[in-house]
């Protein structure tokens, strides 16, 4: 019966015709969406781990014996504070400024996510650069108190973490403010008037109910710690990242560094498996619109505490580090050139269409999980973000390794001559690869929101799934689909590792120059790519701010 | 919705208009691709002289050179590349050692470089000089007081010494180069001589060492020249003294930026020529000028900047001997505690 499945697959079916036997056809066709996407992420991680084949037992050795207990202790000592800490900033300035009225908090409430626009690497050799040793700040500390005096070292597990921290504690904040937003005024209004303090009702209700936000932030922080290269060796802090590089640069064995790599796979899989059984357990969609709880103003001096609060993070997380960067750029200042503005603009453009894929992949992931649920597609569907989580340098040779053979086989099978390595196609499949945890958190959290009734009703009424894709889940989702695609675009434009191997000829972005120059030890001179780089991701960011004020609010209510 | 949506818009237009600003014209003529871990500032003044003077363009895609590498290596036979570009020795043994280069026969190249900064297969060449050498903190230290790396694992420095990361390529052909003068015991010695007398963790660059040095958290350190002449340029006052090591012994270690062929590129002939233009005297002082380097071919002088830090005796060992012992050298720093 071909007719009733193209029917019902194209939705315009009338009722009685969309049986059971399209209904099945339908998620049959949406399971094949989500292996097909899930192959196209999991493809280079299955280079990479052929590749395993490689390693050398006596480097393995070599390795458990110097070099990785310690590499492990970092890792957990920079993963396990730096996880505390953006929790800590994350909830507690969301908090702030979705509960209280204090001097500043309309200008906080943005301007608190600007150190997104920061990447961790150039904080880093800002914060360095200042603190350490060297640096006017220590070299004016001895001016005044002699040239014995020594402050604890910079450059550790403490240093990074706290760098990495003020990276990375937006992800926690953003996602915690649009929890607590849309908790609305009477589940506190209840637990006040059940007898709870404010801050009882901050423990007790409130925070427990932003579980599931709070575990999707924490996710893309412990995430992003454990991939990262660029922070840490500014620091020379040795993590388990550390020694994957070294075992391929240093001891020219990539395949011992696929196998350190897997580890790591395995633990962001662990993780995203545990998360979403966090947030799988009790369902948190809305029961419908609610008014937001205004802000209730702060006492006295308090509200002062409140402002010292924000700033002192702003000043450290964004302020000091562009005012640093500033400096450093106007001082070899040589007027703007055209490669620079060029550079910007390819940034600008790889990043808008990647965002632009990778958003349109999530929705695409979200949706037939939804349609075709079951072990599979869950499992296919945390698969496919797993690339968030190991160094982007050894993703990238995956990537890149699974391109060319692509371009070997494809061309012999279709008759066809064409090629993806060295195109624009590669790159933005890599970079669909590398972000899509990053755009599939906030399109995942907005679907769970519809409720399933709609679905019904449309079902009912003789939709298919695509015609309730396109005209109840889309219209419904775009503020959750540009928060992904902002969000997706500040991550694409910072990033190093992916871009340097697959860029096309001539596509040097502004990471790449912040790159060449960095590898050189001109952090002065890359403070100018740098602060263009914060710039471009201004634009976005505004974006996420103005999604976070205005995202429709709705109250979360336990199912009954 | 029509502002978010507005502004994506707007900033793609942006984005556009930005890619749109006029390039370099395009030659129709012949093509060559380098692929570089010299990034592209340094290698960029030499492919213009070269464009300028033969017509042909050059495309130049810089990357770590593990990366180039392994791009090398998955592209095979596809690959666009003509020449790889490393700016350490160890790296260019690496790739030959993955058999993406090819050997080539060259009378002008064996001419113009020295016979211990090429390999003995002819797969790759060296083309600047770079030395790796003492700086030290002219109000702490007379120059007197320093004489070899191996001094430095002395007691005597005990917390005066300042180190880069041993994950750095250029520490670990220093270490590789002593494993071949001393045998690894002795070098394992030194080295971790070396991590008892440190002033502070190792450092992620040369130039950041070279300011601790100056700033007096360490009396002494080892550096490569050329982060010496760009911090001096910029900051003459320092109280930061060279000092070329082990005169009256090996010499000093130096490493160079090389090249080689790559073993699938389509122009070979044309591959050829620009590497041995490179090594010819009319390319030799703005490669090695361009970045405080010394040049390979004995025929060219260095600059005078780089004259006047004074002429210096450098180790006669083939820098081949810096990949061939790379791994070990890795594995002895580790052991040795050398982060």
């Amino acid at each position: 019966m071909p007719a009733i499945a193209d029917a019902g697959l194209g939705g315009t079916a009338p009722l009685a015709l969309t049986g059971a036997n399209s209904g099945e056809r339908q998620r049959l066709f949406w399971r094949a969406v989500v292996l097909l996407i899930a192959a196209l992420v999991v493809a280079p991680l299955i280079v990479l781990l052929t590749r395993i084949g490689d390693a050398d037992a006596s480097l393995i050795e070599h390795l458990l014996e110097h070099v990785l207990p310690r590499v492990f202790g970092h890792t957990l000592l920079l993963t396990t504070l730096v996880a505390g800490a953006t929790a800590a900033l994350g909830a507690g300035l969301a908090w702030l400024i979705s509960r209280y009225r204090f001097p500043g908090r309309d200008v906080f409430s943005w301007a608190l996510l600007l150190p997104l626009a920061l990447p961790a690497y150039v904080l880093a050799f800002v914060a360095v650069g200042l603190l350490d040793f060297a640096g006017p700040l220590q070299t004016a500390l001895r001016a005044l108190f002699g040239p014995d005096l020594r402050l604890p070292p910079v450059r550790s597990v403490g240093g990074a973490a706290l760098v990495l921290s003020l990276s990375f504690y937006p992800y926690v904040y953003l996602l915690c403010r649009s929890a607590f937003d849309s908790q609305g005024q009477r589940a506190m209004e209840a637990a006040r008037s059940l007898g709870l303090s404010r801050r009882q009702a901050f423990w007790r209700v409130a925070l427990p109910m932003s579980r599931p936000w709070l575990a999707a932030g924490l996710l893309l922080v412990v995430m992003e710690t454990l991939a990262d290269f660029g922070t840490v060796s500014v620091f020379n802090v040795d993590t388990f990242t550390t020694a994957i590089y070294k075992s391929w640069f240093g001891l020219f064995s990539l395949g011992t560094a696929a196998q350190l790599a897997s580890l790591l796979l395995l633990i962001g899989f662990v993780l995203a498996m545990t998360e979403h059984r966090l947030r799988g357990r009790a369902g948190y969609w809305s029961t419908g619109r609610s008014v937001a709880a205004p802000g209730e103003p702060i006492d006295g001096a308090r509200r002062w505490l409140a402002t010292a609060a924000c700033l002192g993070v702003l000043l450290l997380a964004f302020l000091l580090p562009l005012a640093q960067l500033v400096v450093w750029a106007t001082s070899g200042w040589t007027g703007v050139d055209v490669v620079s503005l060029r550079a910007a603009g390819r940034t600008l453009l790889l990043g808008l269409a990647a965002a632009g894929l990778v958003v349109a992949t999530a929705l695409l992931l979200a949706y037939a999980r939804r349609e075709s649920p079951g072990r599979l597609t869950e499992m296919a569907a945390r698969l496919a973000t797993l690339g968030y989580a190991i160094p982007g340098a050894v993703l990238a040779v995956g990537v890149f390794v699974a391109l060319t053979l692509a371009d070997r086989v494809l061309p012999a099978l279709t008759g066809v001559d064409w090629r993806v390595g060295g195109t624009l196609v590669a790159i933005l499949l890599a970079y669909v690869a590398r972000f899509l945890a990053v755009g599939f958190g906030p399109v995942e959290a907005g679907m769970a929101r519809i409720g399933r009734s709609l679905d019904d009703a449309a079902r009912v009424l003789g939709a298919g799934s695509r015609r309730r894709l396109l005209r109840i889940h889309l219209p419904l989702l775009t503020p959750s689909l540009f928060t992904a695609a902002a969000l997706v675009l500040v991550d694409v434009m910072k990033e190093m590792p992916i871009t340097l191997m697959t860029r096309p000829f001539g596509w040097d972005t502004l990471a790449v120059r912040i790159f060449e120059l960095t590898s050189e030890g001109q952090w002065e001179a890359a403070a100018l790519p740098s602060l263009a780089l914060v710039a471009t991701g201004l634009l976005p960011l505004s974006l996420l701010n103005r999604q976070a004020e205005t995202t429709p609010i709705r109250r979360s209510t336990p199912p009954t | 919705m029509s502002r978010p949506q507005a502004l994506f818009r707007t900033l793609g237009a942006v984005a556009l208009a930005l890619c749109l600003l006029p390039a370099a014209p395009a030659l129709a003529g012949e093509k060559l691709v380098v692929y570089s871990a010299r990034i592209e500032a340094l290698v960029k003044p030499m492919f213009d002289a070269y464009t300028k003077e033969t017509g042909v363009e050059i495309q130049a895609v810089t990357d770590k050179e593990g990366a180039l590498v392994e791009r090398l290596k998955a592209e095979g036979a596809n690959t666009p590349a003509d020449l790889l570009i490393t700016t350490d020795a160890g790296n260019l043994w690496q790739a030959a050692q993955e058999g993406v280069l090819r050997p080539i026969d060259s009378p002008a190249l064996a001419a113009a470089v020295p016979a211990n900064l090429r390999d003995p297969d002819q797969q790759w060449f060296g083309l600047t000089v770079r030395a790796r050498t003492l700086f030290f903190n002219t109000q702490m230290v007379k120059a007197g007081e320093l004489s070899t790396y191996e001094d430095l694992a002395q007691p005597a420095w005990r917390g005066k010494l300042c180190l880069r990361s041993s994950k750095k390529v250029y520490n670990q052909s220093l270490v590789a180069m002593l494993i071949s003068e001393h045998g690894e015991a002795k070098a394992e010695e030194i080295v971790r001589g070396w991590v008892a007398n440190l002033a502070a963790e190792p450092f992620a660059d040369d130039t950041r060492m070279l300011e601790a040095v100056a700033a007096g958290q360490c009396a002494v350190g080892i550096a490569n020249t050329y982060y010496y002449g760009r911090l001096m340029e910029k900051k003459p006052d320092l109280p930061l003294g060279i000092f070329w090591a082990n005169q009256s012994t090996g010499g000093v270690h130096i490493n160079v930026t090389g090249a080689g062929l790559t073993r699938h590129g389509k122009q070979p002939a044309a591959a050829q020529k620009l590497l041995e233009w490179l090594a010819s005297p009319q390319a030799q002082n703005l490669f090695a000028d361009v970045n405080f380097e010394s040049p390979v071919n004995p025929a060219t002088a260095p600059s005078a900047a780089v004259q006047a830090w004074g002429s210096f005796k450098a180790s006669p060992l083939n820098v081949v001997e810096a990949g061939r012992l790379q791994a070990k050298a890795v594995r002895l720093m580790d052991r040795a505690g050398y982060r």
